[in-house]
């Protein structure tokens, strides 16, 4: 799992629900299927909705990291069109 | 003649400050009223009200200002709009709900069915006093439980499927109580800590985790001269029939040892918590 190429990266601690979905969404929507997604993303709500919000869209995610700043960053991959 | 303003308590029909107006408590049943009964009650409070109505705080729709003289003819146009009065007085109430897990994401019950079903089993049963009725889907807790004499709170019992589980941790992050942790890529879930709120599962990106859901009862709620939280006396109840067996068996409890005009709290106080608890212990166990 350490060893995942990130290829594009999404900061939604900026932001709240549900826009934090939202900003997620149009940043997977960029890339191909396959490539990997990171979302900087705060504890709370964006933990509860947006892993879920980004299976129901068909993306797979891989790992959730969490930081020492009360962040966390979602390591999702783009599912098929 | 005489009004008889007991019987009028009891089909819905409750005295105003004004003289002979008369506010109408319909029957609502987990907040849920359909278009065609909004309509209907629009136009009986216009015709027979002063044109609005009053939201109660139980979700009930009350129109105000109904003269006595036409009190048949609002029955009859009631009727015509699918709507039933409510009821006052000594009786159960109203049941109350959320949304559930039929609208609300968080919802962990079908929360507007088990309504239903209480109130076809319940509403306007005569016992010493008001009682009342409140189901909420989650521990989000919208409508508040534990200020109903009986109070069901939907939650959900998670088992682990670890061939599903791909180790992201997003359980463990979201977990409120702390409940879930990872140990050598092992999921331990400390069930003495789960509340069943169902975030876990909910969150879960991919679905490894069995749900079965549940109810989690509290008796004796109280939010009036004085109040009081309802207790949760039992486990995690998973199945209707023993949910309803321990609701009848409350139910049964106050119309047997309650007084007249007193609530079940004080009822539960009066006789004994640990009898009570006791008897509560019995219906669950069957």
């Amino acid at each position: 799992m350490a060893d995942i190429k990130i290829d594009d990266y999404v900061d939604i601690t900026d932001v709240v629900c549900p826009i934090t979905f939202v900003k997620a969404k149009v940043a997977i929507e960029e890339l191909e299927p396959g490539q990997i997604l990171s979302v900087h993303m705060n504890e709370g709500e964006p933990i509860q909705n947006v892993p879920r919000s980004m299976k129901e869209e068909g993306h797979k995610v891989l790992k959730l990291n969490k930081n020492d700043d009360g962040t966390y960053d979602l390591i999702v991959e783009k599912g098929e069109e | 003649m005489a009004v008889d303003y007991g019987t009028l308590k009891r089909g819905g029909f409750m005295r105003q400050k004004q003289k002979n107006c008369f506010s109408l408590r319909l029957k609502v049943v987990g907040g849920h009223l359909e278009a065609k009964q909004l309509l209907k009650i629009a136009e009986i409070s216009e015709k027979y009200g002063d044109g609005h109505v009053h939201l109660t705080s139980r979700q009930g729709v009350e129109i105000p200002f109904i003269k006595l003289a036409d009190i048949d003819e609002v029955k009859t146009a009631l009727a015509e709009g699918d709507c039933e009065p409510g009821t006052c007085g000594p009786r159960v109430r109203t049941v109350t709900a959320c949304q559930g897990m039929e609208i609300c994401p968080s919802g962990c019950v079908d929360t507007y069915a088990l309504a239903q079903e209480l109130s076809e089993r319940f509403f306007g049963m005569e016992l010493p006093h008001k009682f009342k009725f409140g189901v909420t889907g989650c521990q989000n807790n919208c409508l508040k439980a534990e200020e109903n004499d009986i109070g069901i709170k939907g939650g959900i019992r998670v088992t682990w499927i670890e061939d599903k589980c791909i180790h992201c941790g997003v359980c463990e992050s979201i977990c409120r109580t702390k409940a879930i942790s990872f140990k050598d890529n092992k999921l331990l879930l400390d069930e003495s800590k789960c509340n069943y709120c169902g975030r876990c599962t909910k969150a879960c990106p991919v679905d490894s985790w069995v749900n079965d859901e549940g109810y989690i009862l509290s008796f004796g709620g109280l939010f009036g001269n004085r109040i009081h939280r309802g207790e949760e006396l039992l486990p995690l109840i998973q199945d209707k029939e023993t949910l309803f067996r321990v609701i009848d068996a409350a139910v049964h409890f106050f119309k047997e040892n309650g007084s007249s005009g007193e609530r079940f709290r004080f009822t539960i106080e009066r006789v004994g918590e640990e009898i009570f608890r006791e008897k509560m212990k019995e219906a669950y166990h069957g």
